[in-house]
This record gives structure tokens, sequence and C-alpha cells, in this order.
């Protein structure tokens, strides 16, 4: 049902603010800095209110179905629409995203990393927002793909102009996996496009991203789907990262500048993941079905690898990207059981991990600024030093490796136990071994995020900054850190919150795979 | 024998000849006003060019508004939507060189209004290119329109490189003519007429002459000259790299436009009914192209050449859909109509930024690039989005003309399809990185020399650049713009 009056506006306003805060902010010139700065922020603060509108006006009692539609012409030539809407699993990922923005610019707000330039840096913020809220509402093959990709190119310059040493390097290199990965989707999305039929065997011809969920890929032999299925693989597993696809994280989130790290981790990964949700298994599930072990396989090969690689590393920034890598195969193990139990600890564990790893990486950035260096030898005692950052990097590091009552948990324990009874069609034993890999992942993020804890805020300061005031959590950091944190409480003592969103939608995932199972 | 004594009159349309006719006056009014004026006229010249060129559009969209198809010299010579859309095509690309044309060629101090003239009768080629359904009426149109752009690309007389380029390019210019020459001459041997439709005919009437195959390869071979196709592409760097900026991105635009308009009518029109000829044909040189071209443009460390092995892999991308002419026609046709439309503008764009930081750093090495966002960051935003929009990356124009390759694959489908569009994927990819080997000394690295004076954007370079930049991001974002054009295109070229 299309929506009417403002709310028909509400989604656009929240695409497109961010974008006219850039455009307009353009016309700003440099020496303006408050003033640019007061757009930015105000336009993305704007974006976010009528997110909270929409939490509002949302009808929960119908999270399954879209709401707010809005469709309309677009590109007629090609058939495709203006088509956006909301459900349960877009919003909690569009809110996420909506408010991650906001606090990044407001962390950055006095400290733009080199070699400054508030001016370009914001601009870069507001339209990476676009992107990133655009692809959680999209409800068009063509449209998500245009708003997936608008994040590549600010992303690029936000890694390569602020950034750390090989910051080119790495900008060149994310940029790389990512377009390879897109251009494969794109060739999938075409061929769901030209090969769907409807249940009458008619050639359906169609981008709706609602009629392909309808149809459920009938139609489509199967070896054809698992093609198809392949394509969407290489565009969303890239993204996620899953093993063996995920070198260029480490390197991206190393050499990038904090808030840079915080919306790669926070939202930029969960792209992939709700393309997976969205897109990859609804469209072809008889597909999803025989891909799902080998997905499993690839996600559990990334927990232990992720984690094996935090043993490794002795840069804190890197460790944490390397639990990036982890804590999304926790993800897509959830994702790969397609049971429904699975799915939603999936989509829990996309925001908690979006606001746990944000946090973590915010914590990185003020460490860097204080002591110039990440290298965990040389840090230690921050309890000493800067008390209430010592806590908030406690704080974080428990939930990170899933304490119960912490947001994390919930993310994590559902998907391993939903590995114990997969969904139907799939190979039981198979996956119980995932089940009993991925517990030992657990047991592994505990080492490496407790030594972290140990060895950089447990005993006295280190002798080479005894004469530097290490300064505690500032103002700023305070305003940008406080949501996260009350959200990770918020959601590890109440995670109905999120889940009662989510379920509707996922049964409706998981009740179309069964249905093709049971057809075979 | 009666038939050629009895000559009749064929009858004229003048309305649909009214474009070339146009342009023609024009070039003629340049060459007159200089001989009348002499000296004093010179910076009346573009202007009029300019003028001319804007003049010839009011012709085509009366032609556009009526809309009748206009078929003349026994279907030689056939003016529908296809050609008009193409026409118009060319005269904007035209337009925009003319602007990117103005200060070079004035503090040159070279000719002024020879140089216009001959622009003016290379365009005036194109133009009828676009109509030509008929071996004798591509040849010389062909000839037209190559012959001004050998002068063109020699024009700074002075210096060695550009007499190389322009000898280079005659070279194989002509040696390539030879060779399709000598294709037409079997392909009328065997139909028996130069005109497309009776060709096609011919060719498709059973008889696998194994002649034919040679008469059709070698004048695809010709062509493939033209668009600098790998492996007959090694005139093109050299000469782009030689010629003016601007005549290199007149060269790189238009005249490979005008050879893809040959080809799509040549091969859409005449050929079709040899499929098995044509699709292998194309679907190795376009594979072959787009990687070579690819490969060498990363190890380039001048813009300009940079940007021709660029155009070289751009000119494999848009062979692409006739690897599948015969299993999905419609969607072809419109793939490499939408492809050279988006292409021409920013390409075009592209050098205008080029010739705009050249005017300051007198150097086309990509390391004169450094810090450029630092002191001319409207410069630097406008070649990030020209960039991103050949790299193929929304929401710069470039996706839409990708999309268009990966839709005429599709829907022809079949793993050979499915394959060249892997290959396609692939050098999306590998395009993308030397793309960013200009983006990031611009945006990543410090002012090597210490000089950050802003650049002064002239009048004309900055028009120029203000409409390649409007379109190119007019047509990411509302790709039903060129879209339209696309769709119009098709219908009339495979006869309604």
């Amino acid at each position: 049902m299309e929506a009417t009056g403002f709310d028909s506006w509400v989604l656009s306003l929240t695409v497109f603010l961010p974008l006219v805060g850039a455009v307009v902010i353009m016309m700003i010139p440099k020496a303006y800095e408050a003033e640019v700065k007061l757009v930015a922020l105000g336009s993305s603060l704007l974006a976010l209110i009528i997110g909270l509108y929409i939490t509002i006006q949302f009808n929960y009692g119908a999270a399954g179905d879209l709401q707010f539609v809005v469709d309309k012409g677009w590109i007629d030539v090609i058939n495709s629409r203006y088509i956006v809407g909301l459900d349960g699993l877009s919003l909690p990922l569009l809110m996420l995203s909506l408010v991650t923005v906001p606090l990044c610019l407001i962390y950055s707000w006095n400290h733009v990393p080199e070699p400054g330039n508030t001016k370009a840096f914001f601009i870069l913020l507001l339209i990476l927002s676009t992107g990133m809220n655009g692809t959680f509402v999209a409800q068009d093959m063509i449209l998500f793909f245009v708003f997936f990709e608008i994040v590549l190119l600010p992303m690029y310059f936000l890694i390569g102009v602020w950034g750390g040493e090989d910051r080119r390097y790495a900008s060149l290199k994310f940029f790389l996996y990512t377009l390879f990965g897109s251009a494969l989707m794109i060739i999938s999305f075409l061929a769901l496009f030209f090969l769907s039929k409807d249940s009458a065997g008619e050639l359906l011809h169609t981008f709706d991203m609602r009629v392909l969920t309808d149809v459920a890929g009938v139609g489509i032999i199967k070896s054809t789907q698992v093609w198809i299925f392949a394509g969407l693989f290489m565009g969303f597993g890239i993204k996620v990262p899953m093993f063996p696809f995920h070198t260029w994280l480490p390197d991206a989130h190393t050499q990038a500048p904090t808030v840079g790290s915080v919306i790669l981790a926070a939202v930029l990964l969960k792209l992939g993941t709700y393309g997976f949700v969205r897109i990859a298994i609804p469209f072809l599930p008889d597909a999803a079905v025989s891909w799902a072990p080998w997905i499993g396989l690839l996600a559990v090969i990334g927990i232990i690898y992720g984690a094996l690689g935090c043993l490794a590393q002795s840069d804190m920034k890197r460790l944490i990207a390397f639990s990036s890598v982890a804590h999304m195969g926790f993800v897509m193990l959830g994702i790969a059981t397609l049971t429904d139990f699975g799915i939603n600890a999936a989509i829990f564990g996309m925001v908690a991990h979006g606001m746990i790893t944000g946090m973590l990486f915010f914590i990185a950035g003020s460490v860097k600024e204080r002591y110039h260096t990440l290298e965990i030898s040389r840090l230690g005692g921050l309890l000493k030093s800067a008390p209430r950052m010592g806590w908030i990097l406690g704080f974080a590091s428990m939930a990170s490796l899933g304490l119960p009552g912490l947001a994390g948990f919930w993310g994590e324990f559902p998907a391993i136990l939903s590995a114990y009874n997969p969904g139907a069609g799939m190979p039981e034993e198979t996956f119980r071994t995932y089940m009993v890999i991925a517990a030992i992942g657990t047991v592994l993020a505990a080492g490496y995020l407790l030594w972290l804890y140990q060895r950089t805020a447990f005993g006295e300061p280190p002798e080479e900054f005894a004469d530097h005031e290490i300064a505690d959590v500032n103002r700023f950091e305070w305003i940008a850190w406080t949501p996260f944190l009350v959200g990770i409480a918020l959601f590890g003592v109440w995670p109905n919150l999120i889940f009662n969103v989510t379920d509707d939608v996922v049964a409706g995932i998981t009740a179309s795979v069964e249905a093709i199972a049971a057809g075979n | 024998m009666d038939v050629l004594l009895a000559f009749t009159r064929p009858s004229l349309d003048w309305h649909a000849l009214a474009p070339e006719l146009t342009l023609l006056a024009f070039g003629t009014l340049i060459t007159i006003v200089d001989i009348i004026w002499d000296d004093r006229s010179k910076q009346t010249m573009p202007t009029l060019a300019g003028i001319g060129l804007l003049a010839t559009l009011v012709p085509i969209l009366t032609l556009a508004v009526d809309g009748t198809e206009r078929s003349m010299f026994g279907g030689a010579y056939v003016v529908d939507d296809f050609s008009l859309v193409l026409k118009a095509l060319f005269l904007i690309s035209g337009y925009i060189v003319v602007l990117m044309s103005v200060d070079y060629i004035r503090e040159g101090d070279y000719y002024e209004n020879e140089y216009y003239t001959l622009m003016l009768t290379s365009l005036l080629g194109m133009v009828m290119m676009s109509s030509s359904r008929d071996l004798v009426s591509v040849f010389v149109a062909l000839e037209l329109l190559s012959i001004p752009a050998y002068m063109l690309a020699a024009w700074r007389k002075g210096g060695p490189r550009s007499n190389e380029a322009g000898l280079k390019y005659y070279l194989m210019g002509v040696f390539a003519s030879a060779v399709m020459l000598y294709g037409m001459s079997l392909v009328y041997g065997l139909a028996g007429s130069t005109t497309f439709d009776v060709i096609a005919q011919e060719l498709g009437s059973g008889s696998s002459n194994p002649i034919a195959i040679l008469g059709i390869l070698f004048v695809l071979i010709g062509f493939a000259f033209k668009v600098s196709a790998v492996p007959f592409h090694t005139w093109a760097p050299d000469t782009y790299e030689g010629a003016p900026t601007p005549v290199t991105a007149f060269l790189a635009v238009a005249s490979k436009t005008a050879g893809m308009v040959a080809l799509i009518q040549l091969v859409f029109v005449a050929f079709l009914v040899r499929d098995d000829v044509i699709q292998p044909f194309f679907w190795l040189i376009s594979a072959l192209t787009m990687t070579v071209g690819n490969l060498i443009a990363l190890r380039q460390t001048n813009i300009v050449r940079l940007l021709a092995y660029s155009g070289i892999a751009q000119g494999g991308f848009m062979l692409v859909p006739f690897a599948v002419a015969a299993d999905a026609p419609a969607r072809a046709i419109e793939a490499v109509v939408i492809y050279l439309a988006i292409y021409a503008f920013m390409n075009l764009g592209a050098f205008t930024v080029v010739l705009a930081v050249a005017r300051k750093t007198r150097s086309g090495e990509i390391d004169s690039y450094s810090g450029l966002f630092q002191y001319a960051p409207g410069l630097a935003v406008a070649m990030t989005v020209f960039l991103a929009a050949l790299a193929g990356i929304p929401p710069a124009g470039g996706w839409f003309a990708k999309f268009g390759l990966f839709r005429a694959l599709l829907d022809a489908g079949g793993g050979w399809a499915a394959a060249l569009g892997v290959i396609v994927a692939i050098n999306t990819v590998i395009a993308f990185a030397y793309y960013a080997r200009v983006l990031m000394p611009m945006w990543f690295q410090p002012v090597t020399d210490g000089d950050e004076r802003p650049i002064v954007v002239t009048g004309a370079l900055g028009a120029a650049l203000t409409v390649t930049l409007l379109a190119t991001m007019a047509f990411g974002v509302l790709p039903g713009l060129v879209g339209h054009f696309g769709e119009v295109s098709v219908l009339s070229a495979l006869g309604g």
C-alpha cells in the first residue's frame, strides 16, 4: 500500500536530506567553518528526527509489510522505478545508519584528522550517509545498486585523504574489491530481471524487489539459480566481508580515519549482510538452500581465522578490524542456517556489532590521539591515566566478547544455537560441527579481547608517557559515545526491542525457504 | 544498358538534407569571411563555427518533430530517428570541441579559420555517415570525415610529435581504407548491389560462399582500425599524444563515434544474417580490445596517453553488444547508442579538465596533478566525476552505459554472452585501477612544485566543463534522458 501525504515523503527525506546538506555546504566558502559544521550536523540531525518519526509511526503490528511505500517512475526505458519502503528488517538498520552519522560529525567537530579541510570531510560523510540510508530503503534493484555504489567513492576518499601511512594502498584495495563484487552483482540482478517468471510462467521483466520476493525464483531452473546466487554472493560477500574476500578489511580499517572506521564497521559492512537477507535468500531460496552449507563453512572459517588473526596483532586498531571478520562470521552463520532463529540473531548481530565495534573504533581513535600510537605493547595503564576511557573500553570489550546482558550476546549466542537445528533440507551434522567450531570461536574472542584489555588498561602507565598529561573523555566524545553505550546496554537487557520488529519479516523469508524445500 | 543511359534526376528531399547543407554553408562562410577580412576576422571564427553547429541542430529538430522516415537515392541515404539522434550527438560533441579549442588555438598562434573549416567539414562527414545505408555513401562519408582529421592531427606543424601524429594517423587510415575497399568490392561482387538492404537479402539467400566471409571480415577490419580496436589500435596512442589536445578529444569522441555508427549500420542492416561470422568476430575483438587497452593503460604516466588507452578500452566496451548483434538486436543497438552518447560527454569532460590544468602546469604528466584538490578544488571534483563516470560508478553517468552492455548480453543469454559479461566486469575493475592513479595525486598528495596559485578557467572552457558535467551527472541520476534516445534509435535502424 502506498503512503500518502507527509508519510510519502519521510523515507525520501531521510535519504536525501544529508545530500541536500552536502550541496548547501559546497556553496559555503571554506573560511566559514562554523556554518559548514552547523549545516552538516543540522541536516543529519533533521534526517535522524524524521527517522524517529518513522520509528514512532511505524505500524509494529504489520512489521512484515513494507510501510511508507513510494512507487514513482524513474528509468522507464528499463522498467526500473523509484520504489522505497521500510519494513521490520530495514528499520533497525536505517536507524543505526541515521544515528551513526551525526555521532561521527560530532566526534570530528574540532579535530578533523590531518590534513584538515572540514568542509570536504563533512561533505563526504553526508554523501556517504545518503548512500547508506538509501540502500536500506530501496525496493528496486537498480535503485538499490545505485545507492550501494554511492558509498564507494566517499569512503575511498575518506581513507585515501585522511587515512594513515598506507592509505593509498588501502583505499585502492577497498575500492577494487568492492567494485569487482558489485560488477558481478549487477550481472546477477540483470539475470533475475530477464529470467524471473510469475506463477503463470510469464516473464516478469521487473526490478521490483517486492515482486521478486513474492515469486521467489520459481521458474528459473536450479542450475541457473545457483549461478545467479554466485554473482550475488560475490557482491554481498565481499562487502561483509566473508573469508576469503576479507583481506581488504584490515587494511581499510587500519588506515581509515577514526570516523571512517566507525562508519565502515557500523554501517557499510551491514550492506552486505542486509543484501543476503533482503535479496539473495528471498529471491532465490532454492539456490540459497544449496549454497547455505558453503556459506556456513566460510562463516566459521571466518570466525576462527578472524580470532586467530586478532591474537597475532600488535596494533589495537588492526586487532579490532580482525575481530570484525570474526563477528561478521557469526552473523553469516546465523543467516546460513536459514532458520527463523538464526536470521533474527543475524539481524540483531548486525546492529549490535555496529554499535559495539563502532564504539571500539571510537576509543581506538581517541587513544591514538592521546598516545600517538596504537602499538599495544607501548600502551598500558589506561585505567590509571584516563579512568573513564578505560572503563568504557572495558565495557565495549565485554560487549564485544558476548557477555550476557549486553547487546553482543544476543547476536552471537542465538546464531550458534540455531546451527544446532538448521532449516529444512540442510545437512544437520555439518551445521552441528559448525556450531562447535563457532563456540570455540567465542572462547577465542574472550581470549583476545581480555588480552587486549589487560595489556592496554591494566598496570602502570608506561614510562614513555609518564610525563604526558593523558586527558580523559572530553565533552565531544561523551556526546558522540553515549548513544552507543546506552544502546549496547539497552538492547542487551531488552533484546525484544529488535527481535519483535524483525521477526515478522524473517518469518516470511523462512516460510518461503521451507515451501521450496518441501517442494523438492 | 538502358538503365544506365536513361538517367533520371533523383528526387531531392531538401528538408532531409537541410542539416548537411547548413553545415556546408557555414564551413564555406568561414573561408569567405577569412578571405575578405583577413586577420581582423580571427576573433569571430570560433563564434561562427559554434553558431554553425547550433544552427544545424535546428533542421534536425524540425525533422525529429516531423518524424517521417525519409529515404533518398534508392535507399542509400536515409534520415530516420537513429540518424537524427546521432547527428545531434555529433553536432553537440563538435560544439563542445569548438569550445575547448578557442583558447588553445588562439594562444598557440595556429591558423584559425582553416582549423574551424576543417572541423566543420569533418563533422559534415560524420553527419552524413549516420544516414549512409550504402557501401559507397559510407565510404564517401568516411573519407570526408577522415581527411580533415589527418590534417587536424598535424596542426602543431612546428612540433615533430604532431607531425608524427598526423602522418601515422594518415598512413594507417589509408591502409584501413584500402582493406575496407577490397572487402566492399568482394561484398558487391556477391550481392550485385551496394545498398545495405539488398546486401542483406543476397547474403541471406542461401549460398554460403566463403568469399562472403572474407568480404565481411575485411570491411569490419577496416572499421576496426577507425575505432582503434585491438589489434588494429597501434596508431591511436601516438596520434592522441602528438595531436593538439582539442583535436585528440575530437578524434577520441567524434571520430570514434562515427566509426561505431558505420559499424552499427553495416552489422545490423547489411550483415546481420551472417551472425555466424560477426558474433564470434566481435566477441573476440571486444574482449581483446578492452583487456589489452586496460592493461596497457595501467602503465601510463602521461594523462593524454592514459586517456588514449582508456579510450581504446572504452571502444572495446562499445563493441561488446555487437557480439550479441543477432541474438538481441534491439538491445544491442540501444546499448551502443547509449554508450556513445554518455561516453561523448564524460570523455570530452575529462579532456576539458586536462586542457584547463595544462594551461597552468604546461605538462601532461599525471604527477603534475599532485595536490590539484588543494588549489583547484572545482576542477578536481569535476575530474573525479568524469573519471568515476568512465569507470562506471553511480551516480555519475557511465554506470548506465555499462548497465546497457550487461542488459544486452543477458537478454541474449547463453554461456558465451555470460562469459563476455564476466570479462566486462573484470575489466571494469582493472579500469578503475588506472583512473584511481589520476585521482590519487589529485586528492592524496601535496603540491609538488609548491605553486598553489589557482587555475584560471577561461569562459569557453568553463562553458564546456559546465555542459559536460551537467550532462554526465544528469545521465547518471536520470538515465531515462539518454535511455529514451537509445530506445528511439533502435526501431528505425532495424527497419521498423
